[in-house]
């Protein structure tokens, strides 16, 4: 909390815009940051580096299709319970990939729930359908 | 072609998962015209080599689990099918082994080509297994053409890319936009014309290809280039059945004389084209579609089929692991093939519905 007001302190002293007044440039530099992590996602989404047998999503997710992400969080009876869709990610990848979990705030979880909306845009959200 | 010429070491340990099988999955409609028989069909096994004699379990299983159960069929099939895929990447090891597994069959076995199996070696180490890539044969009054449907612009075969591994990756990811559209081909239809030159029209025509041999969508290779093309050369037969692989789904389809049926992979299952937000494409209207596949069950949504021909109109019985059977049989009320069960939207059930 500190150190945040300090750095918030700094820079409206370094400057005199107001925090929302941003450019072209920001949202060109920021939806660019986007695409590039959700490359990163599509990299991911074919390679077989996630698990330990070769076998990558691609090969039964096209164009990551049949992934859902409009409807999570929702209920996954094999769970039990409701489910985030980062669970089913690593459902998968532990068991037709034989890999290990991915920490949900890892960089290359966001980069596969990056790629898995890119693939999904402009799908109504349907929170809890199955 | 027939494997059992081709002196496969018999393998004994694939029929062990055999204590749980169906097996009197039949339903025959013999006595019409003594000419009525029925083949297995397996397809798109994938068999996916790790290191050293290490391969994917879950495709394995999923192989080893088609041929148990075609071999405990009753009434015994003339002879089975296997539809293309064999291989995930074409090497020797992956068609080693899925032929090892294949060689457990009791009966005799005719292959088709697919991109999986070819696009490493254009097919050589294939063909020292299963024989020619496109062939013709005879059978209790039908006549079955295989071909290899997989093939594709010269440029891209030859020269766009440096090694035939890298070929073979880019060929295998379904959704990769450096593949390229499967085709027939030129030389191919003209040994086509020329094979069915000699058939009276009025004989039952049997086409086994790994793609379509229809336009269903270009982004996933669901697709042959030259279908139309080769519809034609098909269409002047008064009965006609195409019987495709690669899509891992089940589609079936009417055009003109042509009777089109898809085919089960024992692998793993697709999501269908429309799914895919930005495809824009459909699958023909007649589909009912397969179940939703549980996620938490590797074998659902896989499977295999057998074929029941009778009076040369062909039913298929999709045989899904841990999923309810399917029929989708010609109907000579409307002509065209209908699933038995589901066809009347007032049958269709929640699980069908896919998005
Ligand atoms: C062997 C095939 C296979 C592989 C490989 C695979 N999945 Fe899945 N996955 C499925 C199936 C089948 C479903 C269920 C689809 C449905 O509900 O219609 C599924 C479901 C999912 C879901 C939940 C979809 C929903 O509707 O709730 C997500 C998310 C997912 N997979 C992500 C992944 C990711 C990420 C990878 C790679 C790490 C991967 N999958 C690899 C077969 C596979």
């Amino acid at each position: 909390m500190r150190k945040f007001l300090i750095a918030a302190l700094t820079a409206l002293a370094g400057s005199t815009a107001l925090a929302d007044e941003f450019t072209e440039a920001d949202l060109e530099r920021w939806a660019a940051q986007f695409e590039s992590v959700a490359q990163e996602g599509r990299n991911l989404w074919t390679s077989p580096e996630l698990g330990t047998n070769g076998v990558a999503c691609a090969q039964c997710h096209p164009n990551a299709a049949n992934t859902h992400p409009e409807t999570y969080p929702k209920f996954q009876k094999q769970l039990g319970r409701v489910a985030q869709m980062w669970e089913m990610i690593n459902w998968c990848i532990r068991n037709p990939l034989e890999g290990e979990d991915l920490a949900p705030g890892d960089p290359r979880m966001t980069a596969l729930l990056a790629y898995i909306a890119k693939e999904r845009r402009g799908v109504p959200l349907e929170p809890g359908k199955h | 072609m027939r494997m059992n010429r081709r002196g496969f070491l018999r393998q004994t340990g694939a029929v062990a998962a055999a204590g749980v099988l169906p097996v009197s999955m039949v339903r025959l409609a013999f006595g019409q015209e003594g000419q009525d028989f029925t083949f297995a069909y397996i397809s798109d096994s994938h068999i996916q080599h790790i290191r050293g004699n290490e391969f994917v379990r879950n495709w394995d299983q999923g192989l080893k689990r088609a041929v148990a159960e075609a071999n405990l069929l009753e009434p015994k099939p003339d002879f089975v099918v296997f539809g293309g895929d064999l291989a995930q990447l074409g090497t020797k090891a992956e068609l080693d082994h899925g032929a090892e597994m294949l060689s457990a069959l009791r009966y005799p076995l005719y292959a088709v080509m697919g991109e999986h199996d070819y696009y490493l070696d254009l097919g050589e180490y294939w063909s020292e297994l299963f024989g020619d890539h496109y062939y013709s044969f005879d059978h209790k009054g039908v006549h079955f053409v295989v071909l290899n449907s997989v093939l594709t612009y010269d440029e891209w075969t030859y020269h766009r890319w440096e090694t035939p591994e890298r070929r073979m990756l880019e060929m295998a990811g379904l959704d990769n936009p450096n593949g390229s559209p499967f085709m027939v081909g030129e030389r191919q239809r003209e040994w086509l014309r020329r094979d069915l030159a000699r058939i009276p029209r009025t004989t039952p025509i049997v086409v086994l290809s790994h793609s379509p041999l229809q336009k269903i969508y270009k982004g996933w290779n669901f697709w042959t280039e030259d279908a139309e093309e080769v519809q034609a050369i098909l269409a002047p037969f008064e009965k006609v059945t195409v019987l495709y692989g690669h899509v891992h789904q089940i589609q079936y389809n009417q055009i003109g004389s042509i009777s089109f049926h898809s085919v089960m992979a024992t692998a793993w299952p697709w999501p269908y084209p429309e799914t895919y937000a930005h495809s824009g494409a459909y699958v023909p209207v007649m589909t009912v579609p397969m179940n939703r596949a549980d996620p938490f069950n590797e074998r659902d949504a896989t499977g295999w089929q057998f074929i029941d021909v009778h009076t040369g109109r062909v039913a298929a019985h999709y045989t899904l692991y841990d999923n309810k059977n399917r029929t989708v049989a010609y109907n000579a009320a409307t002509g065209r093939p209908e699933d038995t069960e589901y066809q009347n939207p007032a049958r269709r059930i929640p699980p069908q519905a896919h998005y």
